[in-house]
């Protein structure tokens, strides 16, 4: 801002001519105000969605992940295809090559072993497998990309098993109450009481071990916690006026929860959604990993740690791929399921 | 009451009753031993028409009178008649349909009776929805439109969500909302009790307008006794579930019967500071007992300051002792207050 010098002539010269000396009330009209027009020209409101995906956008951490999840999830899709090899295709006279990528050498991608050995020019391989091979020189590569696949199927199943009988089961307990209510409460305490690894070891003796059998033995006691979720926000809603006036109203059970009960109880589903697939993930990884999971020739992230457990001290980068793919994918979900929660808590609303 | 007023209720007087209520109950079980007695046999008519102001102190049953009147609750036992039409247990569908238009309610939160998901425009619409499914969305907006004109809004706040708007005008979509489907009668649930002193008389007045276009009959429930004098016609004042008096609303003010009514009417504050000072008013002692276990005889003999040994006794039977003037006390029944040697209060 510049100052005025009081011995500026043209400064002066203004203040005598257009300007009067002080500024008095009369220089200010007030403008009428129209509440009409005052109407018309407020934005349009955001509608709860809209702003619970801008807070979201907002969150760093959940936007990087879900960048990642996409990334993870094409790779997953188109991974396997990228090269010309299998996943269960074997080549044992390139057993246990350590990953090489062309340009990639100062990364550790260089073909050498833990003795500093270039493998792949000892053996005279002439192709690069990018994250190595295993013991029967399967494409680890096509493997870990395969059981990406494997690993976000289960969290797609985990995902519409909740969506569907969680949502249901909690929504029909609720919203009906009494003695349904109770037996089905029961029910779910009775579920919730018998381990996870009983179950499913159950199953493995009537099927064989297995993506059957993990699914058999979600689909049993997998949507719990969905279902308790939906049951408590339910119940929190049912008492409330705008339901009582809608039943006042005359509208029909599926119309209350298609409009009044469901959609107040979204947020909280698609968050509780978020938090269970990682642990569905992780569910069928440690399985795979104790040999209770996915059999050989198929390859989860679980069986790919497993397998480069053994080998630890030879050869790590067989535990270490499928090990930071698997982590990345984890807490990617958890890192976007708590952005989704603040983003769509009622409570952090202006 | 002004004069106008008072007229119109005795230009009622003749009309036919639109709402009869007889020996009502509501129970609630709360577990194998305890029942609530929430709404224990009461009995009114309401005219077409008029307004019925219901008061009472909380938990006294107000509420849930209202709430099953309107069918959310369904009664223990008693008689509803609804025009005509008996309305308790199941009902076929068409009764079922007219209960659910020509019966609305105002609510009491102006903030948990509005879906916050849904927009200005879903909510009034739903009734519609329900009601006339063949409405075209075009009609529909329409009437939208024409109803928050009708409750003093304005069209434009049709898109928007509950969320943007105040107390009062929260109230004043609930109001649209009741009137979609042009019911007959309206219950209003405590519907000022949530709202600004500035804000209540706006919204009274909007109801009153409202009845006097469009000659709706209104159960008007709240706890505030100067606002519901203001607006009924007859006021009942209820005690643990049940109806302890019942009269036109200046004689209720000016001559109240019922120790427990004018215990009430003795709290109302003066505006006059000098006669505030003198005001004599009547403390009643100790709480209201709970309705899981009601005093035998009259309810209301723990708290009474003129209880007297058959008072625990017999149930005082609510009884006309004045044209338009009804009252549960023994303090009126000349036979029980010879039995106890006790001069008749006079009327």
């Amino acid at each position: 801002m510049t100052t005025i010098q009081p011995n500026d002539g043209d400064s002066k010269n203004l203040r005598s001519t257009d300007r009067p000396a002080e500024p008095s009330a009369d220089l200010f009209v007030p403008q009428p105000l129209d509440s009409t027009v005052r109407e018309e020209l407020a934005a349009p409101a955001p509608t709860f969605w809209k702003e619970a995906m801008e807070r979201l956008f907002k969150n760093k951490g959940a936007l990087v992940s879900l960048i990642l999840l996409i990334i993870l999830g094409a790779m997953a899709l188109i991974g396997p295809s990228m090269n010309e090899f299998t996943y269960r295709e074997q080549h044992i006279p390139h057993s246990n090559l350590p990953p090489k990528v062309a340009g990639l050498e100062w990364l550790g991608f260089d073909g050498k072993d833990v003795n500093g050995v270039d493998q792949y020019a000892q053996r005279g391989v002439e192709t690069n497998y990018w994250f190595g091979t295993d013991e029967f020189g399967r494409d680890l590569w096509t493997r870990v990309w395969k059981g990406t696949q494997i690993s976000l199927f289960i969290a797609l199943v985990a995902a519409f098993l909740d969506l569907v009988i969680g949502v249901i089961y909690g929504g029909i307990s609720a919203y009906y109450g009494g003695r349904i209510d109770n037996v089905m409460q029961r029910i779910i305490e009775i579920l919730t009481g018998i381990p996870n690894l009983i179950v499913i070891i159950l199953f493995i003796l009537i099927l064989e071990p297995g993506i059957r059998s993990i699914i058999l033995a979600m689909i049993i006691t997998g949507w719990v916690g969905m279902a308790r979720v939906v049951r408590g926000q339910m119940l929190q809603l049912k008492g409330q006026e705008f339901v009582l006036a809608s039943r006042t109203l005359g509208a029909s059970d599926s119309r209350l929860m298609r409009k009044h009960l469901l959609p107040n109880v979204m947020g909280p589903i698609i968050v509780t959604v978020m938090f269970t697939i990682p642990t569905a993930i992780f569910f069928e990884a440690f399985l795979s990993f104790i040999g209770l999971g996915l059999q050989a020739p198929l390859a989860s992230l679980g069986v790919l740690i497993e397998d480069g457990y053994d080998a630890i001290r030879s050869f790590p980068y067989k535990l270490l791929i499928p090990a930071v793919v698997i982590s990345l994918v984890m807490i990617c979900f958890n890192l976007l399921a708590d952005g989704l929660r603040d983003a769509l808590d009622p409570k952090m609303r202006k | 009451m002004t004069q106008e007023l008072k007229e119109h209720h005795d230009a009622n007087a003749g009309q036919k009753d639109l709402l009869v209520v007889n020996n009502l109950k509501k129970h609630f079980r709360l577990d194998r031993k305890t029942v609530l007695k929430a709404v224990d046999g009461i009995s009114f008519s309401i005219k077409e028409g008029e307004t019925l102001g219901l008061v009472g102190e909380s938990g006294c049953g107000k509420s849930t009178v209202g709430r099953t009147l309107t069918r959310i609750y369904e009664p223990t036992d008693g008689e509803l008649e609804f025009d005509g039409l008996k309305i308790k247990g199941r009902l076929d569908r068409k009764t079922k349909k007219r209960i659910n238009r020509d019966v609305q309610m105002i609510f009491q939160d102006p903030y948990s009776s509005l879906n916050p998901r849904m927009t200005v425009s879903e909510i009034i619409s739903e009734g519609l929805v329900i009601h006339n499914p063949d409405m075209s969305p075009k009609e529909r907006e329409k009437r939208v439109h024409e109803l928050l004109q009708l409750v003093g809004l304005n069209k434009n706040h049709a898109g928007r969500y509950p969320h943007e708007f105040s107390g009062g005008q929260r109230q004043r979509i609930g109001i649209a909302r009741a009137l979609a489907v042009e019911p007959k009668f309206i219950v209003a649930d405590e519907p000022i009790a949530a709202l600004d002193v500035s804000i209540q008389a706006q919204i009274v007045n909007l109801l009153k307008e409202l009845q006097e276009d469009r000659g709706l009959t209104y159960l008007f429930i709240a706890h505030d006794l100067s606002m519901v004098k203001y607006i009924s016609d007859r006021i009942a004042v209820m005690y643990l579930g049940k109806i302890v008096e019942l009269a036109g609303s200046d004689e209720l003010y000016e001559k109240p019967l019922h120790p427990y009514t004018q215990a009430l009417l003795s709290a109302i504050p003066l505006p006059d500071p000098e006669k505030e000072r003198t005001r004599e008013q009547i403390v009643l002692t100790g709480d209201v007992p709970s309705p899981t276990d009601i005093p035998s005889g009259c309810r209301f003999r723990t708290r009474c300051p003129f209880a007297m040994d058959s008072c625990a006794v017999i149930d005082p039977e609510f009884r006309e002792v004045e044209p338009g003037h009804s009252v549960a006390c023994h303090l009126y029944d000349a036979e029980i207050m010879e039995k106890e040697g006790k001069e008749l209060k006079t009327v």
